[in-house]
């Protein structure tokens, strides 16, 4: 059975390669379809069993290769389909431009990488014998790497791709490096299972740290982001989105894979992971509010969000440490269950931002402006993904957030008071990520679709094909579900906090808190719909006038003029937090010598202060150490030989010495 | 419950008339009847409406939802032994979130008129709300670790141990939530609901564009957080004993004394320059974290300082 069903596979996938560019498509879709079923099949039989679903496969070195398949892979097995899924979905109408530049090979290329993808992290999160899992680990971000490029003819593209394929391969380089040290103190196979005895014997801080910066990279915890912020606006939008709702996720799947077998020295590795996760969470939106590129923003977000869910982690993991299972499993469940939501309104947010990318060909949010208008049903799912990654209710951020807020307040009274500072301190980064998340999606919400329009560029824009628009309204619509009926996520959320934490009793004593929740959003809706009806009803009988916009009596010039730019909005962030954020003005000042002014110009910039002072600058200090160095590479025969020459001699006057 | 609700609604409508009211004797004007705010909601209801050419059906929707978020804000707050009709662990990260969506689309509403003034004061609405926020969080944090509850209800129902350390705490609160509702209602000191220039208003400069019926209800949503904070002090002057008719009777001194206090803050202080808002909002974070650690040392918890 897994032998036809592995031949099926790979038979699909390479048979993309010998159709018209028309049906690569649907072969890409069904095969898709195919592994979902497949592997929603595994899911449901690894649901409410005792240990977890394993399925031989073959040998490999004199190892085991199996699937194994527990409540966590499952988990990140939903999350994988469901995105990939829309995305496949969204790609179609998204891809549609592309078709006539590009040769029938560069899209079978590209929908046999998205296939790869699919597969290998299906793969990465099912096995754990180590070669394997890093051989397929590898094969994700290699493909991943290929759908980034996709647009290659543009060469910042091609430079986010070699940043991202470099990035990952230094996060595979410490992955295996703490992988061969387990192997080696154990005498075990290089795999998951030799962690067990590893950190039974060891101390488990230094390679869980080994660990965390491997995966912590592919998860863009800062300062270990720098890919991301490039990858992402570079990658075609379904890729991006796809890449920020999971394949960041996979080193959250690592994480918290490695801390299964971890039971020693929980309590520093809680809170290092809590307070890098701080820093992430509030670095990350931060950055986000100057930016102005609204692909840039988003990833911005994303590394937010991974702060968000790392927080949930970072106190799950304090709960294990003092051995206090409300506070371990709320943190663990808050945190996972915001991977999925993550992946559902990040999807939304990148695959609307694509939409509008088709629309109008520009990334800069300061030539929008409008569009609400032009493309209502974008603006609206847009909307509806703001207001879930600002975890606002009814939608789903809300949930996962409450569940670490709870964790937090609850276990605020049961700890002692250093843990109780670092408590609060989760506290107040909620509240203030929360806060800075609405700042920052209400001007780019703003920005881009309120307003009057500012350039002309938005003059062709419409709505987009409802092939477009279907993927996301089911986003859209499992957004709310999770947000109005939480306490449908708690059993599997127990079950899925169940692999790590042993009790997870008051998760399920959270049903009544849930449909609280559940109950006052439904009141608040009724509220809504009550007014809503007053209002339709009063608006037959009473006057309504169309007039301009009230400017103080002041109506000349263009409008778009002295609306609030996404610059201005910035500013106040931009003025606090004027550390993190180097913003840079470049401006003429208008000379006073002539009478007339002269044309002239503002330009703003940001840039990350950790790119510049991690990345930038050391790979240009390294590169211009090897210009000076590359002097003896002259392309002269008669130089090599001589370099020849000088080590033979130094060598011997070396051993005359007896200094070797 | 009921009760409670009433009293809370009751509250919203006369709140406003009354530091209007207050506001005006103090400066030895004859000043309008205490009611006179409710009778303009009722005259703005009447009203038809003028809407911007810029504006789009998010505008129109927008007064109803931060409207709805506020009347369902009310269910999550006790009034002494009235338990609200929500009450579960962590319901004011909820009752918070709630205040913060209302926020949120009232936002977005100002931005669609494409005004510069509207947006300048939306924008400062989402600043110094994300600043305010925590002050709030870390409020209710102190109050549960001293508690050692985390419901609205359990923590006011158990506030009241007679120890120094509970006068302290409430009276700390009740200052911090008091600036904390000047904050929110985009009062004296952040903001002058009185001046007559928009460059240098916050809240009052958000809804310019907005008329008629939506207008009455944002009117009505001012008086609503009056008595949402009102009430969150009530909680934290009076302690919830079993007699109800005390509390019954205390509840109307607590919100005018309340309501004095704010016209007496209005008349007397002057308004903050906007820049230093920030930072004068920061302060009081500050403060609300030597709560914090107040409570934590208090609560002999140092002893476990490695």
């Amino acid at each position: 059975m897994k032998e036809i069903i592995f031949i099926i596979i790979t038979f699909s996938a390479l048979g993309i390669f010998t159709l018209p560019k028309r049906s690569q498509y649907y072969q890409m879709l069904v095969t898709q379809i195919f592994l979902i079923v497949v592997t929603g099949y595994l899911m449901y039989l690894s649901f409410n069993r005792i240990g977890p679903l394993q399925i031989y496969l073959f040998e490999l070195i004199g190892n085991d290769v199996s699937l194994v398949i527990d409540s966590l892979s499952a988990f990140f097995i939903f999350v994988i389909n469901i995105t990939i899924l829309t995305g496949a979905l969204y790609s179609k109408g998204y891809l549609k431009p592309y078709l006539r530049d590009k040769t029938r090979l560069e899209m079978a290329w590209h929908y046999f990488n998205f296939l790869l993808l699919h597969i290998s992290m299906l793969m990465v999160v099912m096995l754990r014998e180590g070669i394997s899992f890093l051989v397929f680990w590898e094969l994700m971000s290699v493909a991943a790497f290929f759908l980034i490029i996709f647009e290659s003819d543009k060469q910042e593209n091609k430079d986010a791709g070699i940043k991202f394929l470099i990035q990952m391969h230094v996060a595979f380089y410490f992955i295996i490096t703490a992988f061969i040290i387990c192997s080696i103190a154990t005498g075990q196979n290089i795999g998951f299972d030799s962690l067990e005895q590893y950190f039974k014997t060891y101390p488990s801080f230094p390679v869980f740290l080994l660990f965390f910066i491997g995966f912590g990279i592919k998860a863009g915890f800062i300062p270990l982001h720098t890919w991301l912020i490039h990858a992402h606006p570079a990658a075609p939008s379904h890729i991006s989105g796809i890449m920020s709702g999971v394949i960041i996720k996979m080193g959250i799947y690592g994480i918290v894979r490695v801390l299964t077998y971890i039971h020693s020295d929980l309590m520093p590795i809680g809170v290092f992971i809590l307070i890098i996760s701080i820093i992430s969470g509030i670095f990350g939106v931060a950055i986000a509010i100057v930016q102005h590129d609204y692909k840039k923003l988003l990833a911005y977000h994303s590394i937010e969000n991974i702060g968000i869910i790392g927080i949930g982690i970072g106190i799950g993991v304090m709960g294990l440490a003092i051995n206090n299972p409300v506070l371990a499993s709320l943190g663990f469940a808050g945190g996972l269950l915001h991977v999925l939501n993550h992946a559902l309104f990040k999807s939304l947010l990148f695959y609307t931002a694509g939409s509008i990318y088709q629309q109008t060909h520009t990334r800069n949010i300061e030539n929008l402006g409008g569009l609400m208008k032009k493309m209502p049903a974008t603006a609206v799912l847009f909307l509806l993904g703001a207001a879930a990654i600002s975890g606002l209710p009814p939608f789903n951020g809300f949930i996962s957030e409450f569940l670490i807020y709870t964790g937090l307040f609850k276990s605020l009274m049961v700890s002692d008071s250093i843990l109780s500072v670092t408590l609060l301190a989760g506290i107040v980064a909620l509240a203030v990520i929360g806060g800075l998340a609405v700042f920052c999606f209400t001007k780019i919400f703003s920005i881009i679709f309120l307003g009057t329009v500012r350039s002309d560029k938005t003059r062709h824009s419409h709505e987009v094909r409802s092939s477009m628009l279907f993927p996301k309204f089911i986003i859209g619509i499992l957004i709310i579900a999770i947000g109005v009926m939480p306490f449908l996520m708690l059993r599997p959320m127990a079950f899925v906090a169940g692999v790590i934490v042993d009790d997870t009793s008051s998760l399920r004593d959270m049903a009544g808190t849930m449909s609280g929740i559940s109950l006052s959003l439904s009141l608040l809706i009724v509220f809504i719909g009550i007014l809503l009806l007053i209002k339709l009803k009063l608006s037959k009988v009473r006057h309504t006038d169309i007039g301009p916009t009230w400017g103080c009596a002041y109506t000349g010039s263009d409008p778009a003029l002295h609306q609030y730019s996404a610059t201005s909005y910035a500013e106040y962030i931009i003025m606090k937090a004027r550390l993190l954020v180097g913003v840079k003005k470049h401006f003429r000042y208008l000379t006073k010598e002539k009478i007339f002014p002269s044309e002239t110009y503002f330009k703003t910039e940001s840039s990350d202060v950790f790119d510049d002072n991690l990345i930038s600058r050391p790979v240009g200090g390294l590169l211009s150490f090897m210009e000076k160095i590359a002097v003896f590479q002259t392309g002269n025969i008669q130089h090599y030989l001589l370099y020849a020459i000088v080590f033979v001699i130094v060598i011997t006057i070396i051993s005359i010495f007896g200094i070797i | 419950m009921g009760v409670g609700l009433v009293l809370i609604l009751i509250t919203s409508l006369i709140f406003p008339g009354i530091v209007s009211v207050v506001k005006a004797k103090v400066a030895a004007r004859k000043g309008p009847r205490v009611m006179q705010h409710f009778y303009d909601i009722i005259k703005l209801m009447k009203k038809g409406n003028v809407y911007s050419r810029t504006t789009g059906f998010l505008f129109q929707l927008a007064p109803i939802i931060y409207f709805s978020t506020l009347l369902t804000a009310v269910f999550f707050i006790p009034v002494g032994n009235y338990k609200a009709l929500f009450s579960f662990e962590g319901d004011f990260v909820m009752f918070a979130y709630l205040m913060a969506s209302g926020r949120f689309i009232m936002i977005i509403a100002a931005m669609d008129t494409g005004s510069g003034f509207e947006g300048m004061g939306a924008n400062r609405e989402a600043f110094y709300s994300l600043l305010a926020e925590p002050v709030f969080f870390i409020i209710m944090g102190s109050i549960a670790l001293h508690t050692g509850h985390n419901s609205f209800y359990d923590i006011f129902s158990s506030l009241y141990v007679e120890s120094a350390l509970t006068y302290f705490v409430s009276a700390l609160s009740i200052y911090l939530i008091f600036w904390l509702s000047m904050i929110e209602n985009s009062r004296l000191p952040v903001d002058d609901p009185n001046t007559h220039l928009e460059l240098t208003m916050v809240h009052e400069v958000m809804v310019l564009d907005h008329s008629g019926f939506e207008l009455g209800l944002i009117q009505l949503a001012g008086g609503l957080k009056f008595a949402i904070f009102g009430s969150l002090i009530f909680n934290l002057v009076l302690p919830i004993q079993n007699n109800y008719f005390v509390q019954l009777a205390f509840f109307p001194i607590v919100q005018i004394i309340y309501a004095v206090l704010v016209a007496f803050v209005e008349s007397f202080r002057a308004r903050n320059k906007m820049m230093r808002n920030a930072q004068w909002i920061i302060t009081l974070s500050a403060l609300s974290i030597v709560v914090f650690l107040t409570i934590l040392i208090i609560h002999e918890k140092v002893g476990m300082l490695p």
